[in-house]
């Protein structure tokens, strides 16, 4: 293990001083220094998703990017969407279709939703599902996803 | 947008955590106040037999709902406020459910076998006819009004000819403890049932249930402030991994201590044959499991070849064999009746049908916090059931059963018994040794290695049909791994792979399962055999329940059969099914479901000749369980070329008797749906002889938002009259054979093995 350094992150803009391994990735940082929870463990691999959050606008998965490789960038998770009072477009479509069923991936097919639909909203279905096509959801809560995302595109586009 | 209204406790309260139920949850109204008061108003002892032991109705009129079962996201606790509303009359939104934490809830079973509302919400519904019932009583006496005089409306008692006169519940009792026995029927777990003197309300009466009520737990999740058992966080807290051997069913012999020496504070914590490693943070205990070397002893590679596995399961002698069913009692094989009718056959039709070992592949790989005292223990786990969860931690720590709070908090979803109570194990054994609370999670390689599977088998079916092509003889086998390798939760640490390393002898039992169907063949045998685990110790092919416990093995083969014989006999597959139906439920769901398909009568496969490398077709299969029966159309799209297999549409016709969310109803049956779908095309555990080679998402693919079918339709059949029987499972089992029907449809080539790759559809067109 790299010795501890002195990191500074930028989460949901806030700014954060961490003394941490700089090689360690992004998620352990997120999760158990800054009780950033949202972001989940699925596999460290990422081949999952369940870590994704978004960094300068792009959809990153936080189990395989290093803390020191966001320093000074833009994270954002699923804390700094939106609020049961004032959701974002995404969340607003997740909550109609009522999509989470354990919810544990939800956080990552709502970040890369957010990406994907910020860059663009004029998604087809096709370009949909092709785009989240390397989440994975053990519940197979894929319809409501799809049917959410969908949803969310048309009220953003 | 929906105003989510339900009260919930939120992650910052449960993450502070405490010893009182105030600070744990945040919990409002008087089980506080009590808590707190310790003695003005005496909260009676958790017992079945108790009101209290059920629901709440706090100062501010909102009532708690103590349930001991859990869900996983399938909106059975929405179900239970939905049940509980009605029953007591008062609005949807004001009512909150607890799950199974064992300090508050009674062990009503956990989550098991789709009876969420079958079995678990009947005690609740019970307590709250009869919590209505007193209320209506105290409200009688206040008011000096005959409770036959009175009507509740949303909580307030009023009485029928003079309005003015009325009492709020909470005006009454709330608060305060009721203190009213109920008649137990002396049964814990999901039998637990308990009745009062008030009758609850019949269908017709239901205000809530039967409506899409929003679902409880869904803002929490989408705005990440629902608590996970991976978040929870604990004064002290180190974090745990443990350390699997290379070739499953060697022991450890030594360690390097060396190898470790760069991470600060971590430590190697070994009992008999568990070794696990420990350090204050994650990253530390992470990079202590990767980098420890560990000995391990020579044992001989305990697995055949892979491509050995269902001739291995043929050869091997079988140690237990049922024609009772999965669940039912035991019934001596007799082979006669069947062998004599088929014997007498004019023509005999035979199938074998292979399905491989498949993983639960949760979306997390277990965690648990166990934070184990020398007198006492707290487990927060997400295990389907933490009543049993906290009784395993308990004989494994020697503490009276007690002394163990079991806690369940929401985890990555379990479809049965996954490894979220082995997490739990392995963390109580490293807090019992460092004395710390310790939280384990495992890396994605343990979470698919080592959780149990759903087993392996090979069905055999043949019949007899007579000079007319009507079926006189049906013979049913499977043979494979028993369900009960793993029981069905953790009671014992037997059951688990840390009880198992650290010497509790290994508990094997034996199960598997028959179809469950009513068609009327005159001579019938369905019968189960199983062969012994390939271990005797903690083993990445341990066998246990896997949602729909071997209805997907058992009905893959069944229904796919039923298909070959029409198909021998030329008749169309709904056609043939209705001609040997007998109950009136499931000849409704097979009609209701072709006529939404828009069912053309036709035999399979089809003659029309496709152009094109894309062929089509579609199948049906249909299968009850535990009341619930379902029937499944499959509409498929068959690449010739590539072997590629979409499944574009399915139309389920699903009753489960009286329906209490519509919308929780349809989207439970597409998860089901879903995930069935992905275990028939792609899902099957890789090994070799010395342990599994499935080990993350690309060793073990499972469907993705590209191979989701274009559409899911539920036609749901409500049958008011009919007591719920729960959707969890029952949709699960039909959806391979249906597929595997489609594919024979579209190309004529039947499919006897699961899954259905590219590879092997694209063989079997050859």
């Amino acid at each position: 293990m790299a010795t501890k350094e002195r990191i500074s992150l930028n989460v949901n803009n806030k700014s954060y001083d961490l003394e941490v391994d700089p090689n360690m990735p992004l998620l352990y940082a997120l999760r158990n220094e800054l009780d950033v929870t949202g972001p989940k463990f699925g596999c460290g691999l990422a081949q999952c998703g369940a870590c994704t959050v978004i960094v300068d606008g792009r959809a990153m998965r936080s189990c395989m990017t290093s803390v020191r490789s966001t320093q000074g960038r833009q994270i954002r998770t699923i804390e700094g969407l939106g609020t049961p009072e004032n959701p974002h477009p995404v969340q607003k479509a997740f909550i109609e279709e009522a999509v989470p069923q354990c919810g544990y991936c939800i956080s990552g097919w709502l970040m890369t939703s957010v990406a994907l639909l910020e860059e663009n909203p004029r998604r087809s279905d096709a370009e949909i599902r092709q785009s989240l096509s390397s989440l994975k959801c053990r519940c197979g809560t894929h319809m409501s996803i799809l049917r959410a995302v969908n949803r969310a595109a048309k009220a953003m586009a | 947008m929906t105003k989510q209204a339900n009260f919930k406790f939120t992650r910052r309260d449960l993450l502070k955590g405490g010893g009182a139920l105030v600070v744990t949850f945040g919990m409002p109204g008087w089980a506080v106040a009590a808590t707190q008061d310790g003695g003005s108003l005496s909260k009676p002892p958790l017992m079945p037999d108790q009101l209290d032991s059920y629901l709440s109705i706090a100062a501010d009129g909102k009532v708690t709902a103590y349930f001991g079962k859990m869900d996983m996201g399938q909106g059975v606790d929405t179900a239970i406020a939905q049940i509980v509303a009605d029953e007591l009359d008062v609005p949807f939104e004001r009512v909150g459910v607890l799950m199974s934490d064992t300090e508050y809830t009674l062990d009503q079973g956990g989550a098991s076998g789709s009876t969420g509302i079958r079995s678990g919400a009947q005690p609740l519904r019970n307590a709250a006819a009869e919590a209505r019932r007193v209320l209506l009583d105290m409200a009688s006496e206040k008011l000096g009004v005959p409770a036959e005089g009175l009507t509740v409306t949303d909580g307030i008692i009023q009485a029928k000819n003079q309005s003015s006169r009325q009492v709020k519940y909470e005006e009454l009792i709330g608060g305060k403890y009721f203190h009213v026995n109920l008649e137990w029927n002396e049964r814990l777990g999901n039998a637990l049932n308990a009745t009062g003197k008030a009758k609850p309300k019949t269908h017709d009466q239901y205000k809530v249930v039967g409506k899409s009520m929003p679902r409880i737990d869904v803002p929490g999740k989408v705005f990440g402030q629902t608590p996970y058992v991976t978040d929870i966080k604990r004064p002290g807290m180190w974090h745990g991994r443990v350390i699997r051997p290379p070739v499953a069913g060697a022991r450890p012999t030594g360690w390097d201590q060396d190898s470790i020496s760069d991470i600060p504070d971590a430590k190697v914590v070994r009992v008999k044959d568990f070794i696990g490693v420990v350090a204050p943070e994650e990253w530390g205990a992470i990079n202590a499991a990767r980098q420890l070397k560990v000995t391990w002893s020579e044992v001989e590679p305990p697995f055949p070849e892979m491509d050995d596995l269902y001739d291995y399961i043929r050869r091997t002698p079988h140690v237990e064999e049922n024609a009772g069913g999965g669940f039912g009692g035991r019934v001596p094989v007799d082979e006669g009746p069947v062998n004599k009718a088929l014997e007498g056959a004019a023509r005999i039709i035979e199938a074998e049908y292979e399905h491989p070992f498949q993983s639960h592949a949760s979306m997390g790989p277990a965690c648990a916090v166990v934070d184990a005292r020398s007198d006492s223990a707290t487990v927060w786990t997400g295990s389907q059931k933490a009543h049993k969860t906290r009784e395993g931690v308990a004989k494994l720590l020697e503490l009276p059963v007690e002394k163990v709070r079991g806690i369940w908090v929401p985890g990555p979803g379990s479809y049965g018994r996954n490894d979220a109570g082995d997490a739990a194990m392995d963390a109580a054994v490293l807090s019992q040794a460092i004395g710390r609370p310790v939280r384990v999670q495992g890396m994605r390689h343990e979470g698919h290695g080592w959780d149990p599977k759903g087993p392996a088998s090979v069905i055999t079916l043949r019949a007899g049909l007579d000079a007319a092509g009507n079926v006189i003889a049906h013979r049913f086998q499977a043979k494979g791994f028993s369900a009960w390798d793993v029981r069905s939760n953790e009671a014992s640490p037997s059951d688990t792979l840390a009880g198992l390393l650290v010497g509790w002898p290994k508990n094997t039992r034996h199960n598997y399962g028959t179809p469950s169907e009513s068609y009327d063949f005159p001579t019938k045998l369905h019968f189960w055999r199983t062969i012994p685990p390939f271990l005797e110790t903690a083993s990445p092919l341990r066998t246990a329940h896997f949602r729909d416990p071997q209805g997907p093995q058992v009905h893959f083969a069944s229904e796919s059969f039923i298909d070959e014989i029409a198909a021998a006999v030329g008749q169309d597959p709904v056609e043939f099914r209705l001609k040997y139906l007998t109950d009136p439920r499931d000849i409704a769901v097979v009609e209701a479901a072709a006529k939404a398909a828009g069912w053309e009568t036709r035999t399979s496969p089809r003659r029309d000749r496709q152009s094109g490398d894309v062929l089509t077709g579609r199948g049906i299969a249909y299968a009850s369980r535990g009341g619930t029966t379902v029937a499944t159309v499959a509409e498929v799209e068959v690449n010739r070329q590539s072997g590629r297999v979409w499944a574009k549409r399915f139309v389920v016709a699903h009753d489960c008797g009286l329906i209490i969310n519509p919308d929780g109803l349809k989207r439970t049956v597409e998860g089901n749906i879903i995930q069935a779908l992905s275990r028939a095309l792609k899902e099957e555990v890789q090994f070799d002889r010395n342990n599994v080679t499935s080990i993350d998402w690309l060793s073990y693919p499972i469907l993705d938002s590209t191979e989701a079918p274009e559409s899911i339709e539920v036609v749901q059949i409500n049958r008011p009259e009919i007591a719920p029987t729960g959707a969890g499972e029952p949709s699960t089992r039909q959806v391979a054979a249906a597929v595997a029907n489609a594919i024979f449809d579209a190309t004529g080539a039947r499919i006897r093995r699961v899954p259905f790759t590219p590879e092997r559809v694209k063989a079997s067109l050859a």
